[in-house]
């Protein structure tokens, strides 16, 4: 093709968590606006917290892993899937809505 | 083809269809059956008043003729793209035309659309796609948008675009690609006339365009998709 | 306490509903913890055809749909996310909306709510997205033949525009804030054909007068007139629950005949105070800076056939 799109670039990872979520009703967090992400949050059966990001800005893989695995850090969670549509949000905001989502989960 | 050629080979002399400016109307016969016919020509940009003529012709119909058969002739370059236009209320004025068009349907008039040259969005979406169904000539094309205007709107690449629309079934405006889709029920070759009395005879009443679209390989998702709304829990 | 503020009535926080997701305005404007959703994001119902253009995908397409209760009564509802994809409809979103409206004519609710903000037709997925609107156009003029209530409210930053802003018309009921905006083609497309002397997109007070909320209203094109405040959509839209009206004939005459005299009418204006002024608006010199509250008590165009 003369004039490829820009792919997607998906981006997976799996940091393991001591702190099982239990079971739980999705929740979702943030818009796939520009500039902007959702995150989707799900109960799975494995002792890890997985990560799995959809992104039109391509190239920064490395960041992502610093930003998720920061994330894991501070809450240590165990059975979620984290699944995510990014449209170049930045590491603030990725983070904003990964902290919005989990305070859902903790909503009783 | 032009709109004379058409009405002569689907009707022969049997008609008195005549153009006003770009608006198409007459009436028609065909196996006995009288047609009411209302469309365009001239690759018109249907504004506001031109959507009002249209739609006069169908209220016409519905009031002096029921039961008659409405044949809807498109050829299109979409809607009229003036302030002017906005302002009155073009977007009041096509519903306007689309709700008398799904009137006529539902007081048993049959509707056929035809797009015998060229239909873009707006001057189309409101008359031949709201249609009992929507048929066109092999020639035919029907697109959203202009490409400059798409580009910018997208933000997408117009060279990008313009390659989609090459081969792309999702762009690409080749009538072919509709029927694949489900959004034109067929083409019409040959003998138009016989065509026209199949359309009259067949089309069904409701909307099987994504049913069709799907059995067609061209819209794969959009009849599961409502269906499954009908049966979430 | 001082007797001064014991006699102010307490304000209520107001909340934009313009500045809302879709998501918060259904939270916001439904009764409480009664909004059911069917096809939920878990079930990634996402669009097909975004992948290849090097867009991500939405969980929900950009539309949350399912019902819910409105002051007691059961409706339905669709709310459309105009971040995503500029609220554009794609196949999916607009299977969606046919399904909720196909459903209706089956649950029969009281009424069909949709929280419209769209640009209309989703280019990315252009002949997918025309069929679709198209299919919604049907779904709803179904719904609406069966005796449903058909509401729209428009209050989002995009507008509701192209194919939805005539999908709009076919309602029974409109509601608008000063901030929505209705109409067919975008400013930046009229100006992109036929030069910014036609239209400049980048004046914001003109493209508000042309196609804002306020015009709309002064000239019947919307039915009620709210505050950019999440309540007053919710007030409104439970008097709209009344308003299901059928196409009849004799209604679509009356109309043609309203719509033709507005042609007449208006002549060649090309700004709202103009058209306003031919077409007997009262006060229309001062119809631009009223507040909404006193706009509402003005005489305007006399209630339109629908």
């Amino acid at each position: 093709m003369s004039n490829p799109a820009p792919a997607l670039e998906t981006l997976s990872y799996a940091f393991p968590g001591t702190k099982p979520a239990g079971p739980f009703a999705p929740v979702l967090a943030g818009v796939v606006g520009s500039g902007n992400l959702e995150v989707l949050l799900e109960a799975s059966a494995e002792p890890v917290c997985r990560f799995d990001v959809q992104t039109s800005a391509r190239g920064f893989g490395s960041i992502w892993e610093a930003v998720l695995g920061d994330f894991q850090r501070r809450h240590d969670l165990a059975g979620v899937r984290v699944s995510i549509h990014d449209m170049g949000a930045t590491p603030a905001v990725v983070g904003l809505r990964l902290s919005q989502a989990v305070a859902q989960l903790r909503t009783p | 083809m032009n709109w004379s050629e058409l009405a002569t080979a689907l009707f022969g002399a049997d008609h008195d269809i005549r153009a006003d400016g770009s608006l198409l109307h007459g009436t028609a016969t065909l196996a006995r059956q009288s047609i009411a016919v209302v469309g365009t020509t001239d690759h018109a940009s249907i504004g506001y008043a031109l959507a009002l003529r249209q739609a006069e012709v169908v209220l016409a119909t519905m009031a002096h003729h029921p039961g008659r058969a409405v044949l809807l002739l498109i050829d299109t370059q979409g809607q009229q793209l003036r302030r002017h236009d906005e302002l009155l209320g073009i977007n009041r004025a096509m519903a306007h035309l689309g709700c008398c068009i799904d009137l006529a349907r539902r007081r048993g008039h049959r509707v056929i659309g035809l797009v015998y040259d060229q239909a873009l969005s707006g001057g189309f979406i409101t008359s031949g796609l709201i249609a009992d169904g929507c048929y066109a000539l092999p020639q035919a094309e029907i697109r959203v948008m202009r490409l400059p205007a798409m580009a910018r709107v997208t933000k997408l690449p117009e060279a990008l675009l313009a390659e989609l629309s090459q081969a792309n079934p999702v762009f690409a405006p080749g009538v072919d690609n509709y029927v694949a889709m489900g959004g034109v029920r067929s083409l019409w070759r040959g003998d138009l006339a016989a065509a026209l009395r199949q359309a009259l005879a067949d089309t069904p009443t409701d909307d099987t365009r994504a049913v069709d679209g799907a059995q067609r390989g061209g819209r794969r998702l959009a009849a599961d998709v409502a269906q499954a709304v009908m049966d979430a829990a | 306490m001082n007797g001064m503020n014991a006699m102010k009535p307490a304000l209520p926080s107001r909340i934009s509903y313009a500045e809302c997701s879709a998501r918060e305005r259904l939270a916001r404007l439904l009764d409480a913890d009664t909004f059911h959703e069917w096809l939920p994001p878990a079930q990634r119902l996402t669009s097909p055809h975004l992948a290849q253009l090097g867009v991500p995908g939405a969980f929900d397409d950009g539309v949350a749909i399912g019902c819910a209760r409105l002051a007691g009564h059961e409706v339905f509802v669709a709310a459309q996310e105009g971040a995503f994809m500029g609220g554009g409809v794609g196949e999916v979103h607009g299977a969606k909306l046919v399904g909720l409206f196909r459903r209706a004519l089956r649950d029969r609710p009281r009424a069909v709510l949709l929280l419209a903000e769209s640009g209309g037709v989703r280019l990315h997925e252009a002949n997918a997205g025309l069929i679709a609107v198209s299919e919604v156009m049907r779904a709803l003029l179904d719904a609406r033949a069966a005796g449903i209530a058909v509401i729209v409210l428009i209050g989002g930053a995009n507008g509701c525009f192209g194919g939805m802003g005539i999908v709009a018309r076919c309602a029974d009921h409109i509601v608008m804030s000063d901030a929505g905006r209705l109409a067919m083609s975008g400013p930046e497309v009229i100006e992109a054909s036929h030069g910014v002397e036609e239209f400049d997109a980048r004046d914001r007070a003109l493209v508000w007068r042309v196609t804002g909320g306020r015009h709309r209203y002064l000239v019947g094109d919307c039915d009620q007139l709210v505050e950019d405040d999440v309540a007053a959509f919710r007030d409104a839209a439970i008097v709209a629950l009344d308003s299901h009206r059928p196409l009849t004939l004799p209604a679509l005459q009356d109309e043609h005949a309203l719509l033709q005299r507005r042609l007449h009418d208006a002549g060649d204006a090309i700004d709202a105070p103009v058209m306003w002024q031919r077409l007997g608006i009262a006060q229309d010199e001062r119809a631009p800076d009223l507040a909404v509250h006193e706009l509402r008590a003005l005489e305007r165009i006399g209630e339109p056939a629908r």
